[in-house]
């Protein structure tokens, strides 16, 4: 179970907007945050990784606190378990793909896993490829494929089919769904504006304005009315 | 016949100024380009100081604090058994202070163009702050390390102000080419001089060649930003 609790008043391109937003989340579920630009979307998985704190607020998965500044807890990235795919995928350019992999894996385990993951995700023919080589799509898959070599327990994705047209989202769509769902213990978090896509993967959907949920329940529930689309 | 200590002397002294300087800078570039403390154009302020003042006022300030009769220098004495002024040392830890805003400006450009997301994503795969410049942003501003390598390595080569103040013009200790020169043609050894002054010459112009050819992009940012 993922509880997330946030208050804090953010410094925006157009002046302070307070962000005040708190929710549960099942383990193993995939949660999509929807909503406008400037939200706060993208700063709810900043925070759950641990890149921003969250103020007043406090964040706990499986038991375990992330974040509680009454307790003075606020552990950094690299001691939360997570897998983040960053909208600029961020991979090491001077890396080739295997590389970006092998540097993501964990120290004492087995390195065949890499490949396994590598397969997995068809990137075996880029294994020796330099990102900068690949198209967005490739890309986009090695992102994946790198946050998800560690076996995290939470799976934070911003905008990750945002790039791609059509053919490639549906594809990549299907790739997310099977990496969610081939680990029962894995939690994922998506940030998206594509409607269909979070119809078809998400089993919880937060809608945000303003720094605020507006919103909050099943895809099909929240997007069958009038709902207003970004 | 020429006397080639001088430029021995000048090749020792830029590679060991711009070895130190390598090491001092990118832990101050690093914290230059992401600290948030509040006060930072101080240090920022300071470091670029040796761009705008005469380095005679550099090298004054300095034989002033390398005196054994002051403070810091009394302590280098006293404590390492090392005299800096008028000495090689004393050269080089001169140098060290007159070309850091050579290197530092570089790397801490370097370190700024880089998108912030590598770092985060290097911390997100449990990767320290030491291993994430290491393994992550070093190695991704390369030309950046170039860069300030070759600067401050050919600023050192024609160093003539601070060197002549701290160091004295000691032939065989701190007899640099650009002294070298300015000895010949007030002997009115010209022929010396023209010799002295082409190799300082066609040096730098490879090294500031080598720089543009490596690094198209390369302007003026990296020594003012």
């Amino acid at each position: 179970m993922i509880r997330f609790n946030a208050h804090k008043t953010l410094q925006m391109p157009g002046g302070k907007q307070p962000l005040d937003i708190s929710f549960t989340l099942e383990t193993g579920k995939l949660l999509a945050i929807y909503g406008p630009s400037g939200a706060g979307k993208t700063t709810v998985l900043r925070m759950l990784a641990g890149l921003t704190d969250a103020g007043k607020g406090c964040i706990e998965v499986d038991g375990d606190t992330w974040y509680d500044p009454l307790r003075r807890i606020n552990k950094p990235p690299q001691l939360r378990s997570i897998g983040m795919v960053f909208q600029d995928f961020a991979l090491f350019p001077h890396l080739t793909v295997k590389e970006n992999l092998a540097f993501a894996l964990p120290k004492g385990h087995d390195p065949r896993e890499i490949d396994e993951v590598l397969d997995h995700m068809e990137l075996g023919q880029l294994q020796s490829s330099k990102p900068g080589r690949l198209s967005g799509g490739q890309q986009q898959r090695v992102a994946l494929a790198r946050a998800i070599v560690r076996k995290p327990r939470l799976l934070l994705l911003d905008e990750p089919l945002s790039a791609l047209d059509d053919d490639m989202r549906r594809t990549l769509q299907t790739y997310l769904l099977q990496v969610h769902r081939s680990d029962d213990r894995l939690t994922t978090v998506l940030v998206s504006h594509h409607l269909p896509q979070i119809v078809q993967m998400a089993d919880v959907v937060i809608c945000m304005e303003n720094g605020r949920i507006q919103q909050t329940g099943r895809p099909r529930e929240i997007f069958s009315g009038s709902h207003e689309i970004y | 016949m020429i006397d080639l200590q001088p430029l021995w002397l000048t090749l020792k002294l830029a590679l060991l100024s711009s070895a130190i300087l390598l090491v001092i800078a990118i832990p101050l570039a690093y914290w230059l380009a992401y600290s948030r403390f509040r006060w930072k154009a101080i240090p920022q302020a300071l470091i670029s100081l040796p761009l705008v003042l005469p380095p005679t006022v550099l090298g004054f300030y300095l034989l002033l604090a390398f005196s054994p009769e002051n403070a810091f220098g009394h302590f280098m004495d006293r404590y390492f058994n090392t005299r800096l002024a008028f000495t090689f040392p004393g050269i080089v830890v001169a140098s060290v202070i007159y070309s850091l805003p050579f290197m530092v400006h570089p790397i801490r450009s370097g370190f700024r163009n880089l998108p912030s997301s590598l770092k985060e994503a290097a911390y997100t795969l449990g990767k320290s702050r030491f291993q994430t410049l290491v393994y992550v942003l070093l190695p991704n501003i390369r030309a950046s390390l170039l860069t300030g390598i070759v600067l401050s390595f050919a600023h050192t080569m024609g160093e003539f102000g601070v060197v002549l103040m701290v160091g004295g013009s000691i032939p065989g200790q701190t007899r640099v080419v650009s002294m070298a020169v300015y000895d010949e043609v007030q002997s009115l050894n010209y022929h010396n001089a023209n010799i002295y002054a082409g190799v300082l010459l066609v040096f730098s112009f490879c090294i500031l060649l080598t720089v543009y050819l490596i690094r198209p992009p390369f302007d003026n940012d990296n020594l003012t930003s």
